[in-house]
């Protein structure tokens, strides 16, 4: 059964679409990253799911039922804010004891859960402390435990990670989905990260404009991306515009502006103007002329532009053809290429992928 | 730091507190003066103070002084908290003209305030008395509370309000666990301020009060005009401990308004 559904909702602020036609379904039990950058209509949606934005148009389920005319106190949901919004005035137990205390459960239930969560979040022992009194991973797993609190249909979390350095973001990642997928709750999450989405969703939507992009696991976005967008926001990609001008031997010829061509295993009609996306990784970079030239391979040339270290890797910036490539080339021989060295890069021709621009 | 610019510094701090108190310290040492005329040296003596509780007029005046001021801070922070509330809570037409006509207030002389209520009361019949003196009070320390608490609200931002709602909190579990207790300090503050500016009110109190009646303010300045006594002395160092003791506790309850 699916937890979240969300069909044809749109959100207008003045003649700005926050939402065009948004469709999606989260299904029981599962991780689910939007992603997008801001003003992409991420947070938008998930505020719609949790009753702070009416949607103008559609309709959003959860659990089956429409939620449109229920009020945020009754929709079920807990969610975690950007600044976790812990309350300063009340003690960490009182916090998370938030949701049963308004519900009127006895004193006993409510200490119990409450011991219970802070087990599960590894803070207990904290119960008489106030948040100011806390780290900023504290207060985020306070906060998480308090989302929890209620037993909520979906769990709802705004770049929940986003106020965190780079390590304890790193350390709560693993935290954040170790605990989802042990409380087993439907969860919605919203970050600009794509890291951050790659490491926690199970199925990703991208979202631009106000408009989804592409929905789907990680890997299957990242290694077939259906737009231009997609495929540069969930990761780094070359692109490739030209003309098809064939199709043979189960690949499809595209002649680039400069005269070099490039093949793909996607189908193209002839003469269509096609962009072709390429992962900087699926390149292989290596000195004129030491490929074997089959027709199958892609190979184009460049002069080499910048060289960037980064330890395990080598980014080079080619130039090819008055067009900048990026390529990562993995730290693994002692091959180097100099400034202005004219290289050829090669890759696979179902590594070419031909998106909407 | 260096030597010469800590002696600028401490220098710097004398001088004001020396301008702000040395005053203010001379009259408290003269209510306990025996002299009426300032001589020295000094003997102490407690003559004014027995003088002080034998002038009803003055007694009279701190009395309707304090009840006024009393009055207005229970009025005043009331509906300046509702309409802080609205203004930070709610979207409405004519929001923005309403929270823009709160500054001017507080900038207009309030002489010129005094005169067109006088004006406007005698006009509309409302007339002379304590009852316009406390109108006029309310109105001039409204948007004193507005401003407070509203910064307040602004400060602490929707997401406790809405991270209770998703909790399951109705709106008035949400007002009442959340937002009222984050507000207090801003309050309290605010409520200091009404009171204040109703107590220290001379201007509009002087041009309404009717004859015979008047506010502590108006009651010292025509005791000056008519010749000084030491009881103004007695009376004003009276109130100054008071409301030192009193600003001090609260200072220390809400540090007006800021983080806890």
């Amino acid at each position: 059964m699916s937890a979240v559904g969300i069909s044809n909702v749109a959100k207008y602020y003045g003649k700005v679409a926050a939402l065009d036609d948004v469709s999606m379904t989260v299904q029981d039990g599962e991780f689910f990253g939007l992603l997008g950058p801001s003003g992409g209509g991420k947070t938008t949606l998930l505020r719609a799911i949790a009753g702070f934005v009416e949607p103008d148009r559609g309709e959003i389920t959860i659990a089956g039922k429409a939620v449109s005319n229920i009020p945020i106190n009754k929709r079920d949901i807990g969610m975690m804010f950007q600044n976790y919004a812990l309350f300063p005035h009340l003690t960490v137990a009182e916090n998370i004891g938030f949701g049963l205390s308004v519900r009127h459960r006895p004193k006993a239930e409510i200490a119990e859960r409450v011991r219970q969560l802070l087990e599960l979040v590894r803070l207990s022992g904290f119960e008489g402390r106030k948040p100011k009194q806390m780290s900023g991973g504290q207060q985020q797993r306070i906060a998480l435990a308090r989302a929890l609190s209620t037993n909520p249909k979906v769990l709802l979390l705004d770049e929940p990670l986003g106020a965190l350095d780079k390590k304890l973001r790193e350390e709560m990642q693993f935290e954040l989905k170790q605990i989802q997928r042990d409380v087993g709750i439907t969860t919605v999450f919203v970050t600009h990260d794509q890291e951050e989405a790659l490491t926690l969703s199970d199925r990703i939507a991208i979202m631009n404009g106000g408009r989804v992009e592409q929905i789907g696991a990680p890997r299957d976005i990242y290694e077939r991306p259906r737009t231009a967008f997609a495929a540069s926001f969930l990761g780094t990609a070359n692109f490739f515009e030209g003309v098809v001008s064939g199709r043979g031997d189960g690949v499809t010829r595209i002649e680039l502006p400069d005269g070099q061509a490039i093949f793909t295993t996607d189908e193209a009609p002839a003469g269509a103007r096609v962009t072709a996306a390429v992962r900087p990784e699926k390149l292989l970079a290596g000195p004129v002329g030491a490929q074997g030239q089959e027709g199958r391979t892609n190979t184009i040339q460049g002069r080499v532009m910048a060289e960037v270290f980064a330890g395990n890797s080598v980014t080079y910036k080619v130039d090819a053809g008055n067009k900048p490539v990026t390529v990562f080339v993995q730290n693994r021989t002692d091959e180097r290429f100099g400034p202005d060295q004219t290289i050829a890069l090669t890759w696979a021709p179902y590594h070419t992928i031909l998106v909407a621009a | 730091m260096n030597k010469a610019s800590s002696a600028l510094s401490g220098l710097y701090l004398l001088l004001i507190l020396f301008f702000l108190y040395i005053p203010i310290i001379v009259m408290m040492i003269m209510s306990f003066n025996r002299s009426e005329l300032y001589l020295l040296p000094f003997e102490f003596d407690l003559v004014w103070y027995q003088q002080l509780a034998q002038n009803d007029q003055l007694i009279g005046a701190a009395r309707n002084s304090i009840v006024i001021a009393l009055v207005n801070t229970v009025i005043a922070t009331t509906l300046g908290t509702l309409t802080a509330l609205c203004f930070a809570r709610y979207e409405f037409r004519g929001k923005r003209v309403l929270q823009g006509m709160l500054v001017p207030t507080l900038t207009m002389p309030w002489l010129i305030t005094g005169t067109a209520m006088l004006m406007f009361f005698f006009w509309s019949g409302i007339g002379r008395g304590l009852h316009s003196i406390l109108l006029g009070h309310v109105a001039l320390s409204l948007p004193y509370v507005v401003i407070i608490v509203g910064a307040r609200l602004r400060s602490l931002g929707v997401s406790m309000e809405e991270a209770a709602a998703t909790l399951g909190a109705n709106g008035w579990q949400t007002f009442w666990r959340v937002t009222a207790p984050l507000m207090a300090p801003g309050i309290v503050a605010a409520a200091l301020f009404a009171f204040a500016i109703s107590f220290d009110q001379f201007v509009i109190s002087y041009f309404l009060a009717p004859v015979g009646t008047s506010t502590l303010p108006v009651q010292i300045y025509s005791a000056i005009r008519k010749g000084f006594t030491p009881e103004i002395n007695a009376i004003s160092t009276i109130i100054i401990l008071a409301s030192m003791v009193l600003m001090i506790g609260f200072a220390r309850f809400s540090k007006f308004g800021g983080e806890r």
